[in-house]
């Protein structure tokens, strides 16, 4: 096994000094949870617009903790004029519109945006209700207490971050791993090591050991950006993440193994592992949720080793499950890994023809 | 002493075509050894039965007493071999593709400054490889191959893609190799660097060995008459077939040439009528050595 270490050395600073090679690996995931963090932004978390036309006595007396809760809810804008803002509301510049006639308060709404109409709806029934029970001065029966099942700070970024992280590790190891097998085929390095004290084994393990590393680096990046900037918040048994992503940067360098071995070009090998890489980013939950897809998604992720990093790390890093959760993963992770790098180390042709 | 390289009865074929048909040959300690053909010879192939990177169909190889098939990891330690292709790794630098082969060889006799100054990339040493010239990338790939200290040095084709200048900057190079005692094996489809550079040539076509001798001695075989051109003027054409042994005479503007197979006793003569003024002498080259045995039609 002499020459690792000199391997290792080797295509580490290879890696790291290719520019583009360290951007894709590491800031190219960033962009990504950006874009898919301003698509999927939780429309909840804005304050419904509220055109209040005319005196409503509802809002100006209600009491003080509910005037509260109200300017959280809403942002209002008065006006006299009952016809612009029915325009305005038909136009989707604001929410709704209220206003009051007597006892009857009348909120002018669009269905062209269901969910804010359905929002806007609720909350403002629900002070209606209120109201209505000061004005009654009765005990209130029941008490609704809402408790959210996921961490309280939950946001799209929580399911995001744990996906996009899986997706570029996938990325980074297979291309990476079919890459160097290509170029140094193409080069004749493989064949000149050939008539060196060096086995192939050494090579495959040392392309391993840079990837687990770039993996790890990868990790932690990405989740000190998406902690910092984007506010993940990461559950107690996060670290029990890292053996997965050691795992399954295995599986996906063996998935590499075999592209590279397949392939005879680097343009072959680059197509060949973006046609595997990307339909199981998307099948395994990396841009869409799982809970979302449908049916048969779901039963065709069940082989992929995507799906596994990708779930595992949701359950210790956002859903708040304890470490042993990652144990079946990993070894399903260990054993594709070790069936696909089987097969792949097999095929491996070191000549160009 | 026995031989560093025994080739014998040595046959490999590619789809039922012969590429390497019946050689046989030896190559002497410290020989520098050229094999001279076109493309598509069976140079590589010969070359890399040799190495052990390919499996010969039949015939047998010893290098340096032992067989190169299968894989011989004790062997490979003693020779050193740069493939048509330069093999590098990514984006290191002069100094560290020197380091990383040396290592591989669990060498460290040679410090990598020392093999860069051999080469004369030592002022390049921290450059990039990318950032080399092909010559450039020549000289280190042959640094490259002498990490391990090897015995017998292969090279296929180190001066194809070099122009004249980097080519000929090589040569001396090699002659270096040779000098620090190693056995230099070379294949090349260029006669002045066959005839330049080596001790002996075989000659291949089709996957034959045509022909293999020293180049002096594979030149004088050929028995090609040596044409002895002089300034016009000072010899006329009558005066000059009148000298005995000369065969013809031709005059252009501004030169004449005699054509003779005894050019001594002819010079000397031309000496002795002080008309030697401009001399200019050609002999056979390997090149008519060369056409001869192959003949001259067209190859792609």
């Amino acid at each position: 096994m002499t020459g690792i270490v000199t391997l290792i050395r080797a295509i580490a600073k290879g890696f790291f000094r290719d520019r583009q090679a360290v951007f894709f690996a590491l800031l190219f995931p960033i962009m990504f949870l950006v874009l898919f963090g301003a698509l999927f932004a939780d429309p909840s978390s804005s304050k419904s617009s509220l055109d209040v036309v005319g005196k409503v006595a509802l809002i100006e007396d209600l009491s003080p903790g509910a005037a509260e809760a109200f300017d959280q809810q809403f942002t209002t804008h008065e006006t006299d004029d009952l016809d612009r803002a029915l325009k305005r509301v038909r136009e989707g510049d604001v929410d709704a519109a209220v206003e009051q006639r007597g006892d009857r308060v009348i909120l002018h709404f669009s269905q062209a945006d269901r969910v804010k109409a359905a929002t806007v709806q609720g909350t403002f029934s629900a002070f209606v209700d209120g109201a209505n029970l000061d004005a009654s001065h009765v005990e209130p029966t029941y008490a609704l207490d809402l408790q959210q099942v996921e961490d309280e700070s939950l946001e799209s970024i929580q399911y995001l971050a744990p996906g996009l992280l899986g997706w570029a590790i996938a990325m980074s190891a297979t291309f990476s791993a079919a890459l160097t097998l290509v170029t140094w085929r193409q080069s004749e390095l493989l064949r000149r090591m050939r008539l060196m004290p060096v086995s192939g084994t050494a090579i495959l393990l040392a392309r391993l050991v840079v990837s687990l590393g770039v993996a790890l680096v990868q990790t932690a990046v990405f989740l000190a950006i998406s902690t910092v900037a984007f506010d993940l918040q990461l559950t107690d048994s996060w670290w029990a993440a890292i053996p997965l992503v050691l795992a399954a940067t295995t599986a996906f360098m063996a998935m590499g193994v075999f592209c590279g071995a397949i392939a005879k070009t680097n343009d072959g090998a680059s197509g060949l592992a973006n046609l595997i890489v990307m339909p199981m980013a998307f099948l395994s939950g990396s841009f869409i949720p799982l809970s979302v897809a449908p049916g048969w998604i779901e039963a065709v992720s069940r082989v992929l080793p995507l799906r596994y990093l990708n779930e595992g790390m949701l359950d210790v890093m956002v859903r708040g499950k304890g470490p042993s959760t990652v144990l079946a993963p990993l070894l399903g992770l260990l054993a594709f890994a070790a069936v696909v790098g089987l097969i792949g180390s097999r095929l491996i042709r070191w000549d160009k023809s | 002493m026995a031989p560093v390289i025994e080739v014998a009865d040595l046959v490999k074929s590619y789809g039922g075509r012969r590429v390497v048909d019946a050689m046989t040959f030896a190559v002497e300690a410290g020989e520098f050894f050229g094999i001279l053909g076109p493309n598509g010879a069976g140079k590589t192939t010969a070359l890399e039965i040799v190495e052990g990177l390919r499996k010969a169909d039949s015939g047998t190889v010893r290098l340096l007493g032992e067989s190169p098939w299968p894989r011989n990891l004790p062997l490979c330690r003693r020779i050193g071999v740069q493939l048509q292709a330069s093999s590098f790794f990514d984006k290191l630098t002069a100094r560290e593709q020197i380091r990383t082969f040396g290592e591989l060889y669990g060498a460290r006799r040679e410090a990598p400054d020392e093999l860069l100054d051999l080469v004369g990339l030592g002022d390049k040493a921290d450059d990039r490889t990318d950032d080399l010239s092909g010559g450039q990338k020549q000289r280190l790939s042959i640094a490259c191959t002498l990490v391990n200290d090897p015995e017998v040095v292969f090279l296929d084709e180190p001066t194809a893609a070099l122009d004249p200048q980097a080519r000929r900057n090589l040569w001396d190079l090699l002659r270096a190799i040779r000098d620090r005692g190693c056995t230099v094996v070379l294949t090349t489809h260029h006669m002045e660097e066959a005839e330049e550079l080596c001790d002996r040539v075989a000659i291949v076509d089709h996957g034959r060995l045509l022909a293999l001798d020293s180049p002096t001695a594979l030149v004088r075989a050929l028995d090609v008459p040596v044409r002895i051109a002089l300034v016009a003027g000072n010899l006329d054409a009558a005066e000059a077939r009148a000298v005995a042994g000369v065969e013809d005479v031709t005059e252009t503007a501004d030169s004449i040439e005699l054509v003779t197979r005894t050019p001594a006793p002819v010079l000397t003569e031309l000496a002795e009528r002080k008309v030697l003024e401009g001399l200019q002498v050609h002999g056979a080259t390997l090149e008519d050595v060369f056409l001869d045995l192959t003949g001259r039609e067209y190859r792609a």
